[in-house]
C-alpha cells in the first residue's frame, strides 16, 4: 500500500469524523438529537462557537488536503498534521475537562470555557486518521521499507500500547511520589523501604517478616517445586514408556479452566481444621487437627497444583524436541543410561526448566486469588496491594510503591532467566535429517519420578472430585453431604412463562462473562498475532521497545491494573468506565503477551524465505501477510483464541474494580460468594464456568486438531522395531 | 480490505464512550452501590423496582471496595446512592465531602442512634441497621475441650483459649476497628492495650474480611470467632452448632448506613429511594433475607432472630470520635507496632 492511498483514506476517515459522527460520548446512545444537542458533530461545534479551542484540528487536517487530492503525498507535513491532531485533541481534552478548565494555568488563554465532555465517535475516527496520515508521512518519506501498511501497524498499535498499557501504569505509579495532593519524593523513599516490605523478624523472632520476603519466599518455592513436579511428569510421559494419555492430558487441561481460589476452597474442605482428611487422622490416628493449611504451605499448595501441569506441558515440549542422536551418540560411546542423563538430557533441558520456573515464580508473583482464601496472616504483595487500596486504610501512595517492588520482582526474574541462559546455544535440531532413538529413563529415576508423580496426580483428582461434589451437596464444608439441587437452583434457575424467564441470581455475571470473553478473545488474537509479525519480520526503529511493551502488561500485576484503569479512564478525554469496553479492553491488553509470544513461537518455525519468495513476486507487506503468513499461523492463532479466552473469563484480580452494576463478571460474583461464606454456591458456580470452559477448549481443539508438537507421530512402531 | 477491519477494530477498541449505560425509561434509573450480602441487596432492589417503576443497577461490593471506588470515581461520579455497610467509611465519606447533604422527611420516625449519627455528619449519611459486636463459639468444639463457656471479653484472654480466636485485622476491616474502638472505650486505653496483648496470642489468624471469623466458627475451623452478632445469626439459622455471646462488659455496635453520593446523576431518584429505604416496609426485607441486625426505623417489624438490644449491655459509642480517620489511623498504627508485631 502507497502512502498516497494510506493518506486519502486516512483523510476520508478524519473527515467523516469531523463533519458527521456526534464528536462527543452519548449518555444514553442515543443519537435522536443529531445533528444538534449532545449528538452534534465538530463542525457544529466549531461553527457555533463552543469549542472554539478546536479550531487547530481542522485547520491541520485543511492543510494536507489539498497536496493529497491532487495526487502528491507531502511526507513531513503529513506527519506534522497527523501529530498535531492527536497531541492537540490530547492535550484540550485534558486542559478542559467536565468542570470547565481543569488547567488553571491556562485561564489568561483560554478564558473559561464551557464543560468538555468525552470523546466519542467523531474523534475516535479523527484520532484514528490523524495517527494514519502520521504513519503515511513516515512511509511517504521513507521508513518502514515505504510501506505505509507496516507504518500504519507500527503507529497504530504504539498509540493503542501507549494509551491502555503506557498511560494507565504511569497515572498509578505517580501516586507513589505523593501525599495526599502534595509532591514528596522523600515520601517514595521511605515507602519503598518501610520495613512492612523488608523486616527480618521472622529469622530471630515469631513476628512475620517483610511482605517483599514472603513474596520471594513463595514465588521461588512455587517455582521450583512445580518445575521439578513438571520436570517429573515429563519425564515419564515421553521417556517412561507409561500408559495413561488421557491422565496427563487431563493434568495439563484442568488448571487451565479452573477459576483462581477454586483449589483453595477444595483444599480448605480437605485439610482445613475441620476438613475431611484432618477429621480423618484425628479420628484414627490420633494426629491433633491443626490450622497448616491457612499460611505459606496452604497457598504454596494451591499455587503448585496449577503450575505443575504448566510446567509439565512446557518441559514436555523440550523433551520431545530434544534430537536423540546426541542421547544415541553418548550412549555408543559407552556413557551407562545414567550418565546420558545427566550429561546430555539435562542441559540441553536447560532452557525449558529456565522457562517453566520462571513462569511458576512470576504467576505465584501475580496471583491474588489463593493468597486471599488461604492466606491467613501469610502477607503477600498482590494481596497486601489490593488491600492498601480496598481496605479500611486507604493509602494509594502505599499501594504504588508496593506495586514498583511487585514490577521490580518481576523483572528481576526476566533479567535472571536471560543471564542465567547467557549466550550457549542449545539447538540440536538442524537441517540434517535424525533418525535416533530417545534413550528410555534410568531405572531408578523412573521409580523416583513414579512415586511422587502417581500419588500427585491422585490427589489433584481428589481435589477436583472435591470441586465436582461440592456444589451438589448440602454444605460440604461442614460435612453435610446430602444432595441437593438447591445451590445450582440459586444461580441458574430458569422459569418458563411467556418465554424463558432466567431468575437465578448467576445469570446476569454468566451472561455477560461470556459475551465479553467471546468479543476480547478474537481480539487479542488478532492484536497478538500482528504485532508478533511486526516484531518478527519487520526492521525498524523502535521495534525492542514496542516489543517490551507489549510484555509488559504481563509483568503488571492484575490489582495495579485493574485501580490503574479506573484511575486513567474515569474522566474525559477518555471515558470508559462503568461500561463493558473497559472489561474487553483491559481483557485484551492483558493477554496480549500471550499472543503476541504464541504468534513470535510460530514464526520462528515458518522460515522467512517464503516472505522474501512473497515479496521477489511483487507482493506487498499486507498481501505476504494475507496470504502466506495468516494461513500458516493457524493452530497459533487458533490457541491464542482459546487461551485469551479461558484467560477472560477466570481473570479476577484486575476486573474486582472495573465490574459495574450492568456489567458484572462471574469471577467477581464467586468472589463475593465466598467473602459472605456462601461456599457451595461458589463451587457450584465455579463447575459451570469450569463445564464451559472445557466445552470451548475441547471444541477448538476439535476444529482444528491438536497441535502436533513431536515430530515423529510413528514413534511406537520405530520404538518396537528397535526394542 | 483489511485496511478497513482493522480500522473497525481500533474503532470498536477506542469508541467506548458510546457504550454508556442503556437508554432511560419512563421512571428514570438509579445506580445503587449496595455494601450488605448479595441474598439482601437483591430483593431490596426488586422491591424498589416494583414499588416505583424506576430501574435499578445494582452493585455489591464490601464497604471498602466501594468507598474506593466512590474516591476513584469523585470527579465522575457513577453510582446515585451507597446502600449499607458498615457506618465509618460512610463518615469519612462524609467528612470527604463525597456524600450529599439530604433530610429525608422520615428521619423523624427513627431511632435515636440513626438519627444522632446524621446530625454528627451533617445529614450526609443516616443508618439504616445496627448490629451489636460480640463473638459466637462452636459449641461442639468447646465441649470437645471442656473449655468453660466465654461469657465476658475478659474470657478470651484466658490461656486456655490459646490460638483458638479468631478476629479480623483493623486494617482491612470495619467490623475489627469497631472491636478496638469499643474495647478502647470499655476499657480505657491503656488497659485495652494489656488486654489486646493478652488477646493476640490466643488469636489463630486476622482474617481480612470481618464476617469470615463468623463463619470460620461456624464450620470449627475456630473456636471463637469475634464479628457483629447478626453474621453469627445467619450461621446459626443455617444450622451450625454455634452460641453467641454480647460480652458482659458491655459492647459497641456499628450503624449500617446510608449516602447520596455528590454528583449523582440521578438525584431524584436517589432521594425517592433514601425515603423508601427508611420505610418499615423496605427495612422488613432485611429479615426475610436471612439478614439479623436491628432496622432503624421505630415501626418497623426486628425479625425474632435478631439479637435485641434490650438484651445487650451496649456502650455509648461515640461515633464523631472514634469515626474520625485521624483517630483511626493513631489507634491502628499503635496496634500494629504494640500488639500485632508481637509474639503470640
Amino acid at each position: 500500500m502507497g502512502a498516497l492511498t494510506l493518506g486519502r483514506a486516512a483523510l476520508i476517515g478524519a473527515a467523516i469524523g469531523l463533519l458527521l459522527a456526534p464528536w462527543h460520548g452519548l449518555e444514553n446512545g442515543a443519537l435522536a438529537a443529531w445533528p444538534r444537542g449532545e449528538a452534534s458533530p465538530l463542525l457544529a461545534l466549531l461553527l457555533d462557537g463552543s469549542r472554539w479551542w478546536l479550531w487547530p484540528v481542522a485547520a491541520l487536517l485543511a492543510a494536507v488536503a489539498p497536496a493529497l487530492l491532487r495526487g502528491r503525498a507531502p511526507g513531513l507535513l503529513m506527519m506534522v498534521a497527523g501529530a498535531g491532531i492527536v497531541a492537540w485533541i490530547f492535550l484540550m481534552g485534558h486542559a478542559i475537562g467536565l468542570n470547565g478548565l481543569a488547567w488553571k494555568g491556562l485561564a489568561p488563554l483560554l478564558g473559561a470555557p464551557p464543560p468538555q465532555p468525552s470523546l466519542g465517535w467523531g474523534a475516535l475516527m479523527v484520532l484514528a486518521g490523524g495517527v494514519a496520515l502520521f504513519s503515511a508521512g513516515l512511509a511517504a518519506r521513507g521508513s518502514f521499507g515505504a510501506d505505509a501498511f507496516v507504518s500504519f501497524l507500527v503507529c497504530g498499535s504504539a498509540f493503542l500500547l501507549i494509551l491502555f498499557v503506557f498511560v494507565p501504569l504511569v497515572t498509578i505509579l505517580s501516586a507513589a511520589i505523593y501525599e495526599g495532593d502534595r509532591f514528596a519524593p522523600d515520601a517514595l523513599a521511605a515507602r519503598l523501604t518501610a520495613p512492612e516490605a523488608w523486616s527480618l523478624a521472622c529469622v530471630t523472632t515469631h513476628a512475620g517478616c517483610g511482605v517483599v520476603w514472603n513474596t520471594l519466599l513463595l514465588a521461588t518455592l512455587t517455582g521450583v517445586i512445580s518445575t521439578l513436579l513438571g520436570l517429573g511428569f515429563a519425564l515419564l510421559a515421553v521417556r517412561g514408556n507409561v500408559r495413561g494419555a488421557v491422565a496427563f492430558r487431563a493434568m495439563t487441561i484442568l488448571p487451565l479452566i479452573t477459576p483462581p481460589f477454586v483449589v483453595s476452597l477444595a483444599l480448605i474442605v480437605l485439610f482445613g481444621r475441620t476438613g475431611i482428611v484432618t477429621g480423618f487422622l484425628w479420628e484414627n490416628f490420633d494426629i491433633p487437627r491443626s490450622r497448616w493449611i491457612y499460611g505459606l504451605p496452604g497457598v504454596l499448595l494451591a499455587q503448585v497444583l496449577a503450575q505443575a501441569p504448566v510446567a509439565f506441558m512446557l518441559l514436555d515440549g523440550a523433551l520431545r524436541a530434544i534430537s536423540p542422536s546426541l542421547e544415541e551418540a553418548a550412549s555408543t560411546m559407552g556413557a551407562r543410561r545414567f550418565k546420558v542423563f545427566r550429561s546430555v538430557t539435562w542441559p540441553l533441558l536447560k532452557p525449558a526448566l529456565a522457562a517453566a520456573f520462571l513462569l511458576g515464580f512470576v504467576e505465584s508473583l501475580a496471583d491474588f486469588g489463593n493468597p486471599l482464601v488461604l492466606g491467613g496472616d501469610f502477607d503477600v504483595l498482590s494481596t497486601r496491594i489490593f488491600f492498601a487500596i480496598a481496605g479500611a486504610r486507604h493509602d494509594p501512595g502505599r499501594a504504588a510503591a508496593l506495586a514498583l517492588l511487585l514490577l521490580a520482582l518481576t523483572f528481576g526474574a526476566f533479567a535472571f532467566q536471560a543471564w542465567w541462559l547467557g549466550k550457549r546455544r542449545y539447538t540440536t535440531v538442524t537441517g540434517k535429517g535424525d533418525s535416533g532413538l530417545p534413550a528410555p529413563l534410568p531405572k531408578g529415576l523412573k521409580l523416583g519420578c513414579s512415586l511422587v508423580v502417581w500419588p500427585w496426580m491422585a490427589f489433584t483428582a481428589v481435589v477436583y472430585g472435591i470441586i465436582l461434589v461440592g456444589g451438589f451437596v448440602r454444605d460440604i464444608g461442614r460435612g453435610d453431604m446430602t444432595f441437593t439441587w438447591r445451590h445450582f437452583l440459586t444461580g441458574f434457575e430458569v422459569e418458563w412463562h411467556n418465554g424463558v424467564d432466567f431468575r437465578g441470581s448467576a445469570w446476569d455475571s454468566l451472561f455477560t462473562t461470556i459475551e465479553v470473553a467471546a468479543i476480547a478473545a478474537p481480539l487479542t488474537a488478532g492484536l497478538g498475532i500482528l504485532l508478533a509479525w511486526l516484531i518478527a519480520r519487520q526492521s525498524f526503529k523502535g521495534r525492542g521497545t514496542l516489543e517490551f511493551m507489549t510484555m509488559l502488561s504481563f509483568a503488571i500485576p492484575g490489582t495495579v491494573v485493574g485501580v490503574s484503569y479506573v484511575m486513567a479512564f474515569n474522566v474525559p478525554p477518555v471515558e470508559l468506565t462503568g461500561t463493558a469496553l473497559i472489561l474487553i479492553i483491559c481483557f485484551v491488553f492483558r493477554n496480549l503477551p500471550v499472543g503476541v509470544r504464541g504468534g513470535l513461537a510460530a514464526l520462528a518455525q515458518i522460515d522467512k524465505s517464503l516472505d522474501e519468495a512473497s515479496a521477489t513476486m511483487g507482493g506487498g507487506a499486507l498481501s505476504t501477510l494475507r496470504r502466506v503468513v495468516l494461513p500458516l499461523l493457524r493452530p497459533a492463532i487458533v490457541a491464542s483464541l482459546a487461551f485469551s479466552f479461558v484467560h477472560a473469563m477466570t481473570a479476577v484480580s484486575a476486573v474486582i474494580f472495573l465490574v459495574s452494576a450492568q456489567h458484572n463478571l462471574a469471577t467477581v460474583y464467586i468472589v463475593g460468594r465466598v467473602e459472605a461464606g456462601e461456599m457451595a454456591l461458589a463451587i457450584a458456580y465455579s463447575t459451570v464456568l469450569i463445564v464451559i470452559m472445557l466445552v470451548v477448549v475441547l471444541g477448538i481443539e476439535k476444529l482444528v486438531g491438536r497441535a502436533q508438537i513431536g515430530r515423529r507421530a510413528a514413534t511406537p512402531t520405530t520404538m518396537h522395531a528397535g526394542a | 480490505m483489511s485496511f478497513t477491519r482493522r480500522l473497525l477494530a481500533t474503532g470498536l477498541l477506542l469508541g467506548g464512550t458510546a457504550f454508556l449505560p442503556a437508554a432511560a425509561q419512563a421512571q428514570g434509573n438509579l445506580v445503587v452501590y449496595c455494601s450488605v450480602q448479595e441474598e439482601w441487596c437483591r430483593p431490596m432492589m426488586q422491591a424498589f423496582e416494583r414499588a416505583t417503576g424506576v430501574r435499578v443497577a445494582m452493585t455489591r461490593r464490601s464497604s471498602g471496595e466501594t468507598m474506593t471506588q466512590i474516591r476513584a470515581e469523585a470527579t465522575n461520579p457513577r453510582g446515585d446512592i451507597w446502600w449499607g455497610g458498615t457506618g465509618d467509611p460512610h463518615m469519612q465519606a462524609a467528612e470527604e465531602n463525597l456524600t450529599l447533604e439530604y433530610r429525608s422527611p422520615r428521619l423523624s420516625e427513627l431511632h435515636d442512634w440513626a438519627v444522632r449519627q446524621a446530625e454528627q455528619t451533617q445529614f450526609r449519611t443516616v443508618g439504616i441497621y445496627a448490629g451489636a459486636l460480640g463473638y459466637s463459639y462452636n459449641v461442639t468444639e468447646l465441649n470437645r475441650r471442656r473449655i468453660a463457656a466465654p461469657r465476658c471479653w475478659a474470657d478470651l484472654a484466658k490461656p486456655e483459649f490459646r490460638g483458638e480466636i479468631q478476629v479480623a485485622d483493623p486494617n482491612t476491616s470495619g467490623t475489627a476497628y469497631t472491636m478496638l474502638a469499643t474495647l478502647l472505650q470499655v476499657m480505657g486505653e491503656e488497659p485495652a492495650f494489656t488486654y489486646l496483648r493478652a488477646l493476640h496470642r490466643n488469636v489463630n489468624q486476622y482474617t481480612r474480611s470481618g464476617a469470615a471469623p463468623a463463619r470460620a466458627a461456624a464450620t470449627g475451623e475456630t473456636l471463637v470467632g469475634i464479628t457483629f452478632l447478626h453474621d453469627a445469626v445467619t450461621q446459626k439459622i443455617a444450622g451450625a452448632p454455634v452460641e453467641i455471646v454480647a460480652p458482659c462488659e458491655g459492647t459497641g455496635y456499628e450503624i449500617g448506613s446510608m449516602s447520596i453520593i455528590r454528583g449523582a446523576r440521578n438525584l431524584d431518584n436517589a432521594r425517592r429511594f433514601y425515603d423508601w429505604a427508611l420505610s418499615p416496609e423496605a427495612q422488613n426485607i432485611a429479615g426475610q433475607a436471612n439478614s439479623y441486625q436491628l432496622p432503624s426505623n421505630r415501626n418497623s417489624a426486628i425479625p425474632p432472630q435478631a439479637p435485641r438490644f434490650e438484651n445487650i449491655r451496649l456502650i455509648d459509642y461515640d461515633f464523631a470520635r472514634w469515626g474520625s480517620a485521624a483517630e483511626r489511623t493513631r489507634v491502628i498504627t499503635r496496634w500494629e507496632r504494640e500488639v500485632r508485631a508481637g509474639s503470640r
